[in-house]
């Protein structure tokens, strides 16, 4: 019998307006010691489904409809006190970021305890030799000392794993997992979802993972359910749906993952879901301001040279050199971006490989060594108009599209304000004209300049990063994770207009991600950097295939295994 | 921490150096001191061997560090109106004042901590609505007009409270006298504590309202729910312990306000405290008076918030050890 049944389980919104129906008519189980994927796009309500099912949806959220038995018990309809004894005893929860899941001022041993103490009838010494215990087997060395730290004393991966033992600690029959490993890196990712996986089948758990990341689908789950905003579109073995998608959606999206076995010239695009924000004038580059009087100095050779770059950071400061602490982000780098070509870096968290951009762009000063761009040398520019003709040579797209841009300012007015800092136009009207056509470009409409930021989507707002990066004319982008905050079928959009950018414009473009996927997607050639080290650089197929650095082979390695993925139908979609 | 606690402390020191300074340039600007001792038939001669012997010719750093290791003393001079040391007419009084202030930072805690919780946790609710409406004319009236409204309708209509003074007091060691032992003191206390206190405690409440509303959101309170936690566990060891450090912050730059600047309550209510003395001094241009209630003042700030720096030691683990 299963665990978990879900039966035609529908969760509303309602709103001053109008009701929003989150999750309809949905109906899905888990039996012991399985693990069911639910998988889909941000708004799909496929966290609401997990909400639901441990009573805690977010006000003003209700089940409309439907039924929610565990174990054949019903518990959609219990009362608030049974519900909540159920929580972490019978349904345990893993959330999404273990910086935050945990409170930070109480030591790990009083957050285990308490919640053990609250369900199973133990003294406080049983209680912390099952927390001890429990801390052993998610695989944290010293127990019984690290038990006695606080949160913020573990890393990222440490306290996932705390909060996986939080989750077990009653012997629950369904853990519930909320994108366990989205905030993680590759590495961890894949020892917290074998973590996971080891433990569903030991103690016979169900498991239901909710995830965007069709890799983690791939890797530990054994049927899987495809949501499409509020709808279950399909729904089975894993295996089944993933080699051979029914349903159109499901095509697109698998379709829409980048690969990372071969190169493929433009990603395909899913043309089910948001419309893809196709250009809605043309416009001639070559006659437009854009691509007209980019006056700058010719250069031959690499437009940008990199040599023993060195950063440091100063951790603790003091009066005394000898007692000061620093931490090196970035260690005698050197490595050339030759003009028009994309150059990837790419590395884990903390690997210094933002550092780097804000380096290039002079938002840090560098400790030592140098940067050559074309034949200037950043790092000794001390003249403020030097400076300035340099910035507008270079831009960032950032990868948080939501603080990247100012809320308080109109779309048109943010675009607008790069080209009238630089006087890259003689008048108010041919701001305003160059404004509309970049709109236009990057596939937005001129209508949309008089909205504010937060009336667009994450991938919108992307786009407007872009226009406002490509208002000063620059010839060199630097992007920084600028697709890691959106859905895959975003992403593939964003990522085919910066290709389109870069041939029509002749752009240098400096990528940097932590996905390796999209990396091979995108670059020419890739660095690979770790703890502040670039480990290798060379061609993007020549580093997959032929890795010759053994970090570049351990981080491909951990690539989530995608040959499920059925990529019979590229050809089609595309 | 010994390293956070020594850099505080030489801080406050500097701090109250440039007090002291400030106090000590009063001597020197607000009129001549010779003046204000003597009569008018006393003889040139006779000032300016006043003034040799009280130290007014030696170069001003000598006479300035003069000032500060007697001040480090607790030797003020002494007050030209009552012809006794500051030291001891502010030692007469200090127990009045203090007992006033933390009677009402008591008041003001007490009260507005759990009414701060409710309205975080029940935002919805009408008592909360309630509270936050009637925390606005806390906020917006001024501290004079709130105590003679108490007065009017406590004192006079309803007679039930004395409307000045600090009723019988009982005396404990040399010099502490104290209100709390009689209940005639505990009355006359109600009504200017109160008035003290009000506007402290309608900052606390919605202090605590707004940072609970923020916890409250938090992934951790989330999933300190997911995990079965009943919710006085939720609410009180996770969310409340996460509001106080801004609340402590707060709270402790609050009681610095309340026992400096007391003046106007005890005013209002004849309260024989350094708010009134302070008063009297200005008045009658008594310098000693006022520099030592300068230097006070600024002693109890800067005592109160290393006390606090201290503090958040205490509450915040992440402050105490370090990364791994």
């Amino acid at each position: 019998m299963s665990v978990l049944n879900i039966k035609d389980l529908t969760v509303e919104f309602p709103g001053r307006k109008s009701v929003f129906v989150a999750v309809d008519d949905v109906t899905m189980s888990v039996e012991a010691g399985k693990v069911l994927g639910v998988v889909g796009e941000s708004g799909a309500g496929k966290s609401t489904v997990g909400n639901a099912v441990i009573g805690l949806l977010q006000e003003p959220g209700q089940i409309a409809a439907g039924e929610i038995f565990l174990h054949g018990n019903r518990i959609d309809n219990l009362p608030y006190k049974e519900k909540r004894l159920l929580r972490g005893r019978k349904i345990g929860m893993i959330f999404q970021d273990p910086l935050t899941s945990l409170d930070p001022l109480q030591t790990v041993e009083s957050q285990l305890v308490e919640t053990i103490r609250t369900h199973l009838p133990l003294s406080a010494k049983q209680a912390q030799n099952r927390a001890i215990e429990l801390i052993d087997a998610v695989g944290i060395p010293d127990p019984a000392e690290r038990i006695k730290q606080y949160p913020h004393q573990f890393s990222g991966g440490m306290r996932q794993r705390v909060v996986i033992a939080l989750a077990l600690c009653a012997e629950p029959e369904l853990v519930i997992a909320d994108e366990p490993t989205t905030a993680l890196d590759v590495s961890i990712q894949a020892q917290i979802l074998e973590l996971m996986k080891k433990l569903c089948e030991e103690r016979n758990v169900a498991m239901l993972v909710i995830t965007h990341d069709m890799g983690v689908i791939a890797d530990i789950t054994d049927h899987v359910a495809v949501m499409y905003h509020g709808d279950l579109v399909e729904y089975g073995e894993t295996e089944q749906v993933l080699g051979a998608p029914q349903h159109p959606y499901t095509q697109s999206l698998i379709s829409a993952v980048p690969r990372p076995d071969i190169k493929v010239e433009r990603f395909p695009v899913v043309n089910y879901i948001e419309k893809a924000g196709t250009p809605q004038k043309h416009i001639d580059i070559s006659t437009h301001w854009l691509g007209k009087s980019r006056d700058y100095e010719k250069v031959t050779g690499p437009l940008v040279q990199i040599k023993d770059l060195d950063m440091r950071f100063e951790v603790r400061g003091s009066i005394f050199p000898s007692q000061r602490k620093y931490f090196q982000a970035v260690k005698k780098v050197s490595f050339n971006i030759e003009q028009g070509e994309t150059f990837g870096l790419v590395g884990e968290s903390g690997s210094g490989k933002s550092t780097i951009a804000r380096l290039i762009t002079g938002l840090y000063h560098p400790t030592g060594g140098s940067i050559l761009f074309g034949k200037t040398e950043l790092t000794s520019l001390k003249n403020r108009k030097d400076v300035l003709a340099m910035r507008r040579q270079m831009q960032m797209i950032f990868q948080d599209p939501y603080s990247s841009l100012n809320a308080r300012m109109r779309v048109r007015d943010i675009i607008a304000e790069p080209i009238k800092f630089h006087k890259l136009a003689s008048s108010n009207a041919e701001v305003r004209q160059i404004v509309d056509d970049l709109l236009d470009h990057v596939g937005l409409g001129a209508q949309s300049g008089q909205k504010f930021p937060h009336e667009f989507s994450g991938g919108q707002r992307q786009r407007i990063s872009i226009a406002r990066a490509l208002a000063t004319r620059p010839r060199f982008l630097i992007c920084d994770e600028p697709t890691s905050a959106l859905d895959v079928s975003i992403q593939a959009q964003i990522l085919n207009l910066l290709k389109d950018l870069q041939e029509e414009l002749g752009l240098t473009m400096l990528f940097i991600s932590h996905d390796l996927a999209v990396i091979r997607q995108m670059c020419n050639r890739i660095g690979v950097m770790r703890n502040g080290e670039l480990c290798e650089v060379s061609e993007c197929d020549e580093l997959f295939e032929h890795p010759k650095h053994p970090y570049t082979r351990e981080l491909l390695d951990l690539m989530p295994s995608l040959e499920l993925l059925s990529r019979a139908n590229l050809d089609t979609v595309e | 921490m010994i390293g956070f606690a020594t850099r505080r402390l030489i801080q406050a020191m500097i701090v109250m150096l440039v007090v002291a300074l400030l106090a000590f340039t009063m001597f020197r600007f607000v009129g001549d001191p010779i003046n204000q001792m003597v009569g008018i038939e006393t003889s040139i001669e006779e000032r300016e061997a006043l003034r040799e012997r009280l130290g007014l010719n030696d170069p001003i750093p000598v006479q300035f560090l003069r000032f500060v290791t007697k001040a480090a003393q607790f030797d003020f001079g002494t007050s030209y109106q009552f012809r006794v040391p500051v030291s001891e007419l502010f030692a007469k009084r200090i127990p009045a004042t203090l007992e006033l202030s933390f009677t009402s930072a008591l008041f003001a805690l007490v009260v507005g901590i759990p009414m701060g919780i409710y309205a975080g946790l029940n935002r919805e609710s009408a008592i909360s609505k309630m509270f936050l409406s009637v925390s606005l004319i806390g906020i917006s009236l001024p501290t004079f007009f709130i105590g003679i409204l108490l007065i009017f309708l406590f004192s006079v209509t309803l007679q039930w409270l004395p409307s000045f003074g600090r009723g019988e007091t009982v005396q404990i060691g040399s010099w502490w006298t104290t209100g709390f032992l009689t209940i005639s003191g505990l009355k006359a206390l109600i009504l200017p504590s109160i008035t003290l206190g009000l506007y402290q405690m309608t900052l606390i409440m919605r202090l605590i309202r707004a940072e609970m509303l923020e916890v409250i959101r938090t992934d951790y309170i989330k999933f300190a729910r997911a995990r079965g936690l009943p919710d006085r566990l939720v609410h009180f060891k996770h969310a409340l312990k996460n509001t106080l450090v801004p609340v402590i912050t707060i709270t402790g730059l609050q009681l610095g306000a309340i026992i400096a600047f007391a003046t106007i309550t005890e005013t209002v209510f004849n309260w024989p405290g350094m708010g009134l003395m302070f008063l009297q001094a200005v008045q009658n241009v008594d310098i000693p008076i006022m520099s030592a209630y300068l230097l006070l003042t600024a002693f109890l700030f800067v005592a109160i918030n290393f006390i606090v720096d201290i503090l958040y030691f205490f509450i915040d683990p992440r402050l105490r050890v370090g990364r791994p």
